[in-house]
C-alpha cells in the first residue's frame, strides 16, 4: 500500500545531455516516482538503476560527477533550475517541476552533467596558491597567526574549487582569458597566512598579468553565488588594493 | 602591453581626467539654465582663455577618450551578460555599464562632430557654440537622442566611478560598496538632472536670439 501511494506521485526531470565532448547537445525528459527527501543525486541514481526516459525508451544512463553528497567537495556542481550550485544539497522538495538539470557550460563538458574543471586548478597552480614550507632542513615553526585573522581567514579555506562562481561570472567566457573569482580568493587567503605572506608578491605578479584580476568586470554574481558564502567580492577587492600597493611600490622602487 | 596595465589605465582615465572633465562640462553647461546666453559664454570664454589649450585638449581629453573608447568597446565585447539567470541590481548594473559606454560613444562622436569639429572647420564661432545647441534641441527627435546620450553618459560615469573605487582596492568591504554606490547614484541623478535642466535652457529664445542676432550682423555686412 505505502508503496502504492510513493509510486502514484512523480518528478518529473529535464537533463541536457550530450554524448561526447564534440557532439551536439539535447534535452530529454525524465519521469521518476517521488520519494521523500530526496535531491537530485538521488534522482540521478534512480536513473541510472532504471535508465528509461519519460517516453518508456532504453536509453544510457545519464553520466555526472560526485563524491562527499554533503556540500563540501564541489564535484557535483551543475545548473539546476537555471542557478549553478550542488546537486546534492538540491533538495527536490524545494524545487520548481519540471527539474531542469544542465552541464556548467563555462567548463569543457565531458559527457552529460561531467565537467572538466582543470581551468580551476591551473589557476591555483599559476597562483601558487600554497605556503612553501620545503627545504633541505627543518625550518622551524612559523610565526604565528593572528585568532581574529584566523577566523576570516578560515572562511576562505573553505572554497572547493566547485566552479560556481566562474560559472556564474559574466566576464568568464570563451572571449576572455579570466582566472575567476575563486584563485583570487585563494590568493587573499594565501598572502593572509604569516609563512605565506612572505611569498605574497609571487602572488600578486601572477595576478598582475593578462586573463588575472583585471578581468573582473564587478557583476558581483561570484558572491552571491558561493555556496559556501565566501566573501568573494571582498576578496577581489582586497586583492585590487594588494596589487594597486604592490604596482605602485615596484615603480617607484626602481 | 600586458593585459594588467591596459585595464588599469583604462580605469584610471575614465576619471581622471575624463570624469572631472566631464564634471567640469557639465558645469559649464549649467551656466546656460543659471544665468543664460552670458553666463554660458563667459564659460566658454573660461575655458577658451587658458593657456596651452591645445595641449590640455590633447593631452587630457582627445587621447585619453579615444584610448578609454576603444578599450572599452573592446572590454563590451568580452562581456557574456547573464541577466536573465542572475537578476541582481548589481548584474544589471554590469550590463549597463556595458550598454551606455557603447552609446556614450556614439554619442560623443556626433557631439564632438556637431561642435568643436564644426570650430575647428571654421563653421561656428565659439560664441555661436550656445545657438548651434539651440538649432538641435528644438528639433524634438535630436532632443531626445541628445537626452539618450546625456543620460548614458551621467550613469557611465557615475557607475564607472563605483567601480574604479572597487578596481583600485579603495572600496574594500560590502558596508564601504553600499555606501559608495549610495554616493555614486546620487552623482548620476545629479549630473543628469544637470544637463537635462541645461538642455531645456538651450531651448530658450535668447539662445535663437543671438543667431539671429548674428544673421542681421551677417546680413548687413554682406
Amino acid at each position: 500500500m505505502a508503496e502504492q501511494t510513493a509510486s502514484t506521485k512523480k518528478v518529473k526531470f529535464i537533463i541536457t545531455r550530450q554524448d561526447s565532448p564534440e557532439s551536439a547537445p539535447y534535452a530529454e525528459e525524465f519521469e521518476l516516482p517521488y520519494r521523500p527527501g530526496m535531491n537530485v543525486i538521488s534522482a540521478l541514481m534512480e536513473i541510472q538503476r532504471n535508465p528509461q526516459n519519460a517516453k518508456g525508451e532504453k536509453v544510457a544512463p545519464v553520466c555526472w560527477e560526485s563524491n562527499c553528497l554533503e556540500e563540501v567537495c564541489g564535484a557535483c556542481s551543475m545548473v539546476i533550475n537555471g542557478k549553478p550550485r550542488q546537486a546534492c544539497a538540491a533538495l527536490v522538495d524545494k524545487l520548481e517541476q519540471p527539474i531542469r538539470v544542465q552541464p556548467m557550460r563555462t567548463f569543457p563538458v565531458v559527457r552529460d552533467l561531467v565537467i572538466d574543471r582543470s581551468r580551476m586548478f591551473n589557476a591555483l597552480k599559476r597562483v601558487k596558491a600554497w605556503i612553501p614550507i620545503d627545504g633541505t632542513y627543518d625550518l622551524g615553526p612559523g610565526p604565528r597567526m593572528a585568532e581574529k585573522k584566523r577566523q576570516w581567514a578560515y572562511e576562505l579555506s573553505k572554497c572547493m574549487t566547485c566552479g560556481v562562481c566562474l560559472e556564474a561570472c559574466p566576464n568568464v567566457n570563451d572571449k576572455s582569458d579570466f582566472i575567476g573569482p575563486a584563485a583570487i580568493s585563494q590568493v587573499r587567503l594565501f598572502n593572509a597566512h604569516p609563512t605565506g605572506e612572505m611569498n605574497a608578491d609571487e602572488r600578486l605578479d601572477a595576478l598582475m598579468d593578462d586573463g588575472g584580476i583585471e578581468g573582473c568586470g564587478n557583476s558581483q554574481n561570484c558572491v552571491r553565488s558561493c555556496p559556501k558564502g565566501i566573501p568573494l567580492t571582498t576578496s577581489i577587492a582586497e586583492i585590487n588594493k594588494q596589487t594597486t600597493k604592490h604596482l605602485f611600490k615596484k615603480w617607484l622602487s626602481v | 602591453m600586458n593585459g594588467y596595465y591596459s585595464r588599469k589605465l583604462h580605469s584610471l582615465l575614465g576619471v581622471i581626467p575624463l570624469g572631472l572633465f566631464f564634471i567640469e562640462h557639465a558645469l559649464t553647461n549649467f551656466g546656460a539654465f543659471e544665468g543664460g546666453l552670458a553666463r554660458f559664454n563667459a564659460g566658454v570664454k573660461l575655458i577658451n582663455d587658458l593657456p596651452l589649450l591645445w595641449l590640455l585638449e590633447w593631452g587630457l581629453i582627445y587621447l585619453p577618450l579615444i584610448y578609454h573608447g576603444v578599450f572599452g568597446l573592446y572590454i563590451a565585447y568580452q562581456a557574456k551578460p547573464n541577466n536573465g539567470r542572475f537578476q541582481y541590481s548589481r548584474n544589471w548594473r554590469y550590463l549597463f555599464q556595458r550598454i551606455t559606454g557603447v552609446i556614450t560613444f556614439v554619442y560623443i562622436i556626433w557631439h564632438v562632430y556637431e561642435t568643436r569639429i564644426q570650430l575647428a572647420l571654421g563653421n561656428i564661432t565659439h560664441e555661436q557654440l550656445g545657438s548651434t545647441m539651440h538649432d538641435i534641441f528644438v528639433q524634438p527627435g535630436l532632443f531626445i537622442l541628445y537626452l539618450i546620450g546625456v543620460v548614458s553618459a551621467s550613469f557611465h560615469f557615475a557607475n564607472g566611478l563605483w567601480s574604479f573605487f572597487v578596481s583600485w582596492g579603495i572600496t574594500v568591504g560590502p558596508r564601504a560598496q553600499r555606501v559608495s554606490s549610495y554616493i555614486c547614484m546620487t552623482l548620476f541623478v545629479l549630473v543628469s538632472v544637470m544637463l537635462v535642466l541645461s538642455m531645456i535652457a538651450f531651448r530658450g529664445a535668447e539662445f535663437q536670439e543671438a543667431t539671429a542676432w548674428l544673421d542681421t550682423v551677417k546680413s548687413v555686412l554682406s
